[in-house]
């Protein structure tokens, strides 16, 4: 198909011509990027828990008078929740992955350090890592005789008597990763405070911290052998088969509730609930996002069909001039579809420019990754093939348009 | 001669209802989008007590050995009763809240577990906390340390079934609380005087004194962000302990007493630093944001909100120039008609301000469009698991935004259009006819 007929009409056109391309333009930019954001949800949503995400279930109760001896109290609620039928594991926990409730400290490498190394969460609780399903991938799991009550640590802490608090860590690959880079963690000390020197002696795979906002410091983990009492915000973790879940977590409800008619269940729920929580905001997001982007492209075809209808009503005699001179029918189309995809093409070139410095002004003020160069294409096809749906509809009427209009005056 | 024009555009719109139609989607539909996303913005960076915002603030003392980037977001036990019993400001209250296991007192009655906060007597005057029922506490039973407690409305449904509760003791873990006052249902969003809670989440449901609830410090009040910066030894009485964990607002009436305050702060952060208490080097760091400042220091606007109201204007860019595109094919479609009016006696003006009321019936009737869309997209919200999600309503001055930007975007895409309509030289046109 010969351009150089269309480019003089659009000559002749400027005006609508250079809006149509600045709308797909902008179209375009805002497309790219926000097909970048809704990616970026995505791939937080899909973060990596390192627990046996199908098979876990979360339940938190608490007493109305407290217990005379806690650690008694939750020896015997998990004695009671082990023997419940299809029960695979169970464990005490302070916290569980994208939970958001978090216990924290201040990694130091050095005691004498002034300031922190890093930012680090730490698990308490019994039982952990077979419950949780976390991968040990070098060292040991934390033996009975490793744990401390949370009571008589905390006195420890304050007396600075070393015997009485725990002296073994397990820590995420990533977070060995990211303290010693390259060495072997096993056998190297942290600090939680200069008193409490903690001896690495397993790695984990993976076990995502709950208050895991930032993806880089989600894995900066670590288990720390502290008994839980029945007195504190303790969570009892229960695996068991994926289809058996929601029989299981009922008669467990029921076995905690006739140990103790009096206590308040405030937790219950399967490990897919917690993450569907804590990754709503950025599910709504997405949603959004799609909607937008959605109308903004049916805006934009609107535009076009709006156009190319008036093109085509305004060069009817033309296209009946050039019928009547030998002009097939496929021609006539093709002449539109040509031209809308000049059109595209050109405000398309633009948009990608206009991409890259919204872009730009985004990592600027919302601490954005760049815009990786995959999108542009996705833009760029996604607006061609907008641009030929919307102009199909005009250039068929125009190429229905009998060679017989050429004889008669308008 | 304005009904003519109207009986005109409107003659003209019949006559093209496709493209008429198409108008009106075009700016329904962007109107109604960033009306939405407008919306949600407005809602969360929205002052949480409007008119009562400007004169409150949140003092920040720094009694950490290390200074960091920015100033300790709570205040341990020491500087919070300090500086609440100093009484410098017009008004002043401590607060800390979190789950406690609750029940009516009554035999039999369930129990469930209600979000309380403990507080002092100042809060509900500062806050303006409305009551339907009763009072607040006083000053002095915050220094008795008095079992009395005020609850919200849906506190008094769940534990008194609709029996209001006024008089009647509720059990807070072991011990009983006379109910001396129900507010009316209060949720300031952001839920700013507290931002460790979620801070779009529900509002509080029990309040009790502050020091009545340290006294009884097996109470459980669990769930609030605690930040120690020592050893600790103990963290059920918090009292001595290296701990940040309370909030404390005052409130200032006038520009001149902020000012004092502010004074006055730093002169408490130097003494202390005198007794040794503070113990970072250099004159010690004091603030006192505002309401506004506050949360802004804090990001509680979601960031992806801003985002999304830039995507938003974006939307309404592109919307602008489909419409100011749709318009110039709609009067340049009928350049024979505009030159026969200008033959026959119509200036330029005239037919500028005719194209003009053209363009903003369509913008009207798209703005019309847009809200129902909007209203539409809100409803869509509400029903996503977003915290905020039920507070996505439509606000009066959002409803008469819609218009004005309906009424402005059309003007704007009208310009153009109009402009090259009643340049049309008509001697040419008509000669085709």
């Amino acid at each position: 198909m010969d351009i150089l007929p269309i480019l003089s009409t659009l000559r002749r056109h400027k005006l609508t011509s250079w809006l149509l391309i600045l709308e797909i333009a902008l179209t375009c930019a805002i497309v790219c990027n926000a097909v970048f954001l809704i990616g970026q949800r995505l791939q937080r949503m899909d973060m990596p828990s390192g627990v046996a995400e199908h098979e876990l279930l979360q339940i938190q109760v608490a007493d109305v008078t407290a217990p005379s001896n806690p650690y008694a109290r939750l020896a015997e609620d998990v004695a009671l929740l082990r023997q419940v039928p299809r029960v695979i594991s169970v464990a005490s926990s302070n916290q569980v992955p994208f939970g958001s409730s978090s216990s924290n400290g201040n990694i130091r490498l050095d005691p004498a350090q002034p300031e922190r190394t890093l930012f680090a969460t730490t698990y308490f609780g019994e039982n952990l890592v077979p419950t949780l399903g976390t991968r040990l991938v070098s060292g040991r799991d934390l033996q009975p005789d490793d744990f401390v009550d949370v009571e008589t640590a905390l006195k420890a802490l304050g007396t600075g008597e070393s015997k009485s608090l725990p002296h073994v860590t397990l820590i995420t690959q990533t977070l060995a990763e990211r303290l010693w880079p390259g060495q072997n963690p096993l056998g190297r000390i942290i600090y939680l405070t200069p008193v409490v020197g903690l001896r690495v002696v397993g790695v984990l795979d993976s076990l995502a911290r709950p208050n895991a906002y930032d993806t880089a410091k989600a894995q900066y983990t670590m288990v720390v052998p502290i008994r839980m009492g029945a007195n504190k915000d303790q969570s009892y973790l229960i695996r068991t088969r994926p289809e058996d879940r929601a029989s299981v977590l009922t008669a467990a409800l029921a076995a905690l509730k006739k140990a103790d008619p009096q206590r308040v269940v405030t937790t219950k729920r399967s490990f897919d609930e917690v993450r569907r929580k804590f990754f709503q905001d950025d599910r709504a997001m997405a949603g959004m996002l799609v909607g937008v982007i959605v109308a903004l492209l049916i805006v934009t075809a609107l535009g076009i069909v709006g156009l190319a209808s008036f093109w085509v009503a305004q060069r009817r005699r033309t296209i009946g001039v050039r019928r009547a001179l030998g002009a097939t029918r496929g021609n006539i189309l093709h002449y539109f579809q040509t031209e809308n995809f000049l059109l595209a093409t050109i405000g398309i070139a633009l948009g990608m420019v206009l991409a890259y410095g919204i872009n730009l002004f985004l990592m600027l003020h919302y601490e954005l990754p760049r815009l990786p160069a995959v999108y542009f294409p996705i833009g760029a096809v996604v607006l061609w093939l907008i641009g030929q749906v919307a102009v199909l509809g005009p250039a068929l009427r125009a190429a229905a348009v009998p060679p017989v209009v050429a004889t008669r005056s308008v | 001669m304005f009904a003519y024009y109207l009986d005109l555009a409107l003659r003209s719109l019949k006559q093209n209802r496709v493209l008429t139609a198409l108008m009106v989607l075009a700016m329904g539909l962007g109107i109604g989008a960033s009306m939405t996303t407008l919306t949600v913005f407005h809602l969360l960076s929205g002052d949480p007590l409007p008119g009562r915002s400007g004169q409150l603030f949140y003092p920040q003392v720094d009694p950490t050995p290390t200074a960091a980037p920015a100033l300790p977001g709570n205040m341990n036990y020491i500087d919070a009763v300090n500086l609440w019993q100093a009484r410098r400001a017009d008004r002043q209250a401590i607060m800390v809240g979190g789950n406690v296991k609750t029940k009516a007192a009554q035999a039999g009655s369930r129990p469930m577990s209600l979000h309380t906060l403990a507080t002092t007597a100042d809060f509900f005057p500062m806050f303006g906390v409305r009551f339907t029922q009763g009072n607040a506490w006083t000053a002095a039973d915050d220094l008795a340390k008095a079992r009395v407690a005020v609850i919200s409305r849906s506190a008094s449904d769940r534990l008194f079934h609709g029996e209001g509760g006024l008089g009647q003791s509720i059990r807070l873990g072991q011990w009983n609380f006379r109910v001396i006052g129900v507010i009316d249902d209060w949720r300031p969003t952001p839920h700013f005087y507290e931002l460790d809670r979620e801070s779009y989440g529900d509002g509080d449901e029990v309040f009790i004194p502050f020091l009545t609830s340290r006294d009884l410090a097996e109470l459980g009040i669990t769930g609030y962000s605690l930040n120690c910066y020592g050893n600790t030894m103990d963290d059920l009485h918090l009292e001595n302990q290296p701990c940040l964990w309370l909030n404390f607002w005052v409130e200032l009436d006038s520009p001149a007493k902020a000012q004092a305050y502010r004074q006055f702060l730093d002169n408490y952060a130097r003494e202390q630093q005198a007794l040794g208490r503070y113990v970072q080097a250099g004159s010690p760091r004091t603030a006192l944001p505002s309401v506004m400042q506050w949360l802004d220091q804090n990001g509680v606007v979601p960031s992806d909100v801003s985002l999304k109201s830039w995507i938003a204007l974006g939307f309404l860019l592109v919307c602008l120039m489909n419409t100011t595109g749709l318009l110039l094919v709609k009067f340049l479609r009928r350049t024979t008609e505009i030159s026969v009016r200008r033959a026959l006696g119509a200036s330029r003006q005239q037919i500028f301000l005719q194209c003009l009321v053209e363009a903003v019936i369509v913008g009207m009737a798209g703005g019309v469009l847009g809200l129902l869309l909007a209203l539409a997209g809100l409803w869509g919200i509400r029903h996503t698991p977003a915290d905020y999600a039920d507070l996505a309503h439509l606000d009066l001055p959002m409803f008469a935004a819609t218009f004005a930007i309906s009424l402005v975007v059309s003007l704007v895409a009208g310009l153009l259009p109009a402009w090259r309509a009643c340049h049309i030289a008509p001697a040419l046109q008509l000669k085709v006819i």
